[in-house]
């Protein structure tokens, strides 16, 4: 099978982008993605677009269609992909699977979300909504899911609460020189372990804001990626994977089988293993799931992964970077961009692009993006072309 | 919100396999029916994890003490979610469950009122 090539990637700024909504942003994104890619609109086969609630945010449904006349890029065949916080990766793997089966030649996936005209309170409803009954009658948000399961991890494995605290630290750095991240601006530990209790253990700086924007990629055969460009990366791996729904339901709260599943398919499918992966973009909504997916994705034994921070293997000069872009906990999280923009992280960094932020010379990289409280998770295997 | 005892269950479903949920499923492990229910309001719980949460949607109290509880059901372990009654655990506790009326107002948040029931159990902490 031909492998599936990434030719352009976009992001808008993230933050908060009053006086522009969904329809605006997607554009933007789409746009600038062909123009990297120097692909015409006319040229796109299928049309995806990742976004977790426009209908709740913002009463707007029927995006991909919308998208695509925006574009001008009608007739695509377009679908929505909807994965709550993990519709970004799950678009990649749709738009793969589009590419592989040979149904599209061309493929455009825009993830996007608008979510800073709502108070933080409505936004959280909307993001609890994805819950099961008995959890949402309860009050249950996904912070006091990381509030949770942060407690145990402490106390389980013995970590110290510091080390939740430097993932906010180091990924704020990184976000200081990612120019399209919401929040560029250095904290210090103190000023993370003073912040304000939002789910105990779990402060204000444990978690990510609450975001505009979007971001796009193009994919398309190797082979005809060859004709457009020198400048590309290849998907190696990518596959998709779920959990309970229930998250109590689940034999060790900080354990999540949907990374440990989706990352075992997609390594396999790459014929990589752990030590393969030179860095990585997670899932941080908070900053306890940096330590899960560490774990989980095999960089570390159960339990262990905060010691990688302590250590300094998963700063920007360490031996496995971890969120060169700030993750979501600086760059922000638009809820269906934010697997996309992670993808799009990767593929900066291995086409040397990544600016102030750039790796020295990487050919592989992961993306591992989180869907609820890892209720469904899909994990993507980034390469260049000559990766050995 | 008003606190109040009844007699309303707190239904946990049984599988083929000995294996209890709470809340049930339609299918358990293996893709089996449930064979069977167990009230587990009648039982004492330990507390797995435990947070409190201050930044809640509408509707919901603020602060929000929140618990996984572990129940043991003639040997056989069954995890639950819910409130707590206040502030006033730590893991490996012991608490019971209680009946609430109603754990948060239902018309206040996104979801559809009807979809769903919104009486449930609270934890305290066992004297």
């Amino acid at each position: 099978m031909e492998r599936v090539a990434i030719v352009g990637a976009s992001m808008t700024p993230f933050g908060d982008r009053e006086g522009e909504w969904l329809r605006d942003l997607l554009a933007e994104a789409g746009a600038d993605c062909l123009d990297d890619a120097g692909v015409d609109a006319d040229a796109v086969d299928h049309l995806y677009v990742s976004n977790m609630a426009s209908g709740e945010l913002e009463g707007q449904t029927g995006v991909p269609n919308m998208l695509a006349h925006d574009l001008a890029a009608q007739p695509a065949y377009t679908a929505r992909i909807d994965q709550t916080s993990s519709s970004g990766g799950a678009g990649i793997y749709a738009a793969w699977q589009s590419v592989a089966s040979g149904a599209s030649e061309t493929t455009l996936l825009v993830g996007g979300e608008k979510m800073t005209h709502k108070t933080t309170g409505e936004a959280t409803d909307v993001i609890a909504s994805l819950t099961h009954p008995a959890e949402y009658k309860h009050g249950v948000t996904l912070p006091s899911f990381a509030g949770l399961t942060a407690r145990l991890y402490l106390d389980e494995y013995d970590a110290p609460r510091e080390s939740l605290g430097k993932v906010a630290v180091k990924n704020h750095e990184n976000g200081v020189d990612n120019p399209k991240a919401q929040f560029r601006k250095a904290v210090d530990l103190d000023t993370v372990l003073e912040s304000p209790i939002v789910a105990d253990p779990l402060r204000l700086y444990d978690f990510c804001p609450i975001t505009d924007g979007s971001a796009a990629m193009l994919f398309c055969p190797e082979s005809v990626a060859r004709e457009i460009t020198d400048e590309y990366v290849v998907v190696s791996g990518v596959a998709g994977a779920t959990d309970t729904h229930v998250v109590h339901e689940r034999p060790d709260p900080t354990t999540m089988r949907g990374v440990v599943e989706s990352s075992r398919q997609a390594y396999e499918m790459a014929d990589r293993e752990p030590e393969d992966i030179e860095f990585a973009e997670l899932h941080d909504m908070f900053t306890i799931l940096e330590f899960l997916q560490f774990e989980d994705l095999g960089f570390a034994e159960k339990g262990e992964g905060w010691k990688a921070i302590e250590e300094g293997r998963t700063e920007r000069d360490g031996d496995l970077p971890i969120n060169t872009s700030g993750g979501l906990k600086s760059k922000g999280h638009p809820l269906g961009a934010s697997g996309v923009a992670q993808a799009v992280e990767v593929y900066e960094q291995l086409l040397g692009e990544a600016g102030d932020r750039q790796l020295d010379d990487p050919e592989i990289g992961l993306a591992c993006n989180v869907g609820g409280f890892g209720n469904c998770v899909t994990t993507t295997i980034l390469e260049t072309p000559e990766a050995e | 919100m008003s606190d109040q005892q009844s007699d309303p269950e707190m239904t946990a479903y049984r599988y083929p396999d000995g294996s209890i949920t709470y809340p049930g499923h339609p299918y358990g492990p293996g893709g089996e029916e449930p064979v069977g229910t167990v009230d587990l309001s009648e039982h004492t719980a330990e507390v797995v994890t435990w947070t409190t949460s201050t930044a809640t949607p509408p509707g919901v109290r603020q602060p929000n003490h929140l618990a996984i509880v572990e129940f043991d059901v003639d040997g056989v372990p069954v995890r639950a979610l819910g409130q707590l009654e206040k502030e006033n655990v730590d893991i490996g506790d012991t608490v019971e469950p209680f009946h609430v009326e109603e754990l948060r107002d239902p018309e206040t948040g996104i979801r559809e009122p009807e979809s769903q029931d919104w009486d449930g159990f609270r934890f305290r902490p066992v004297e």
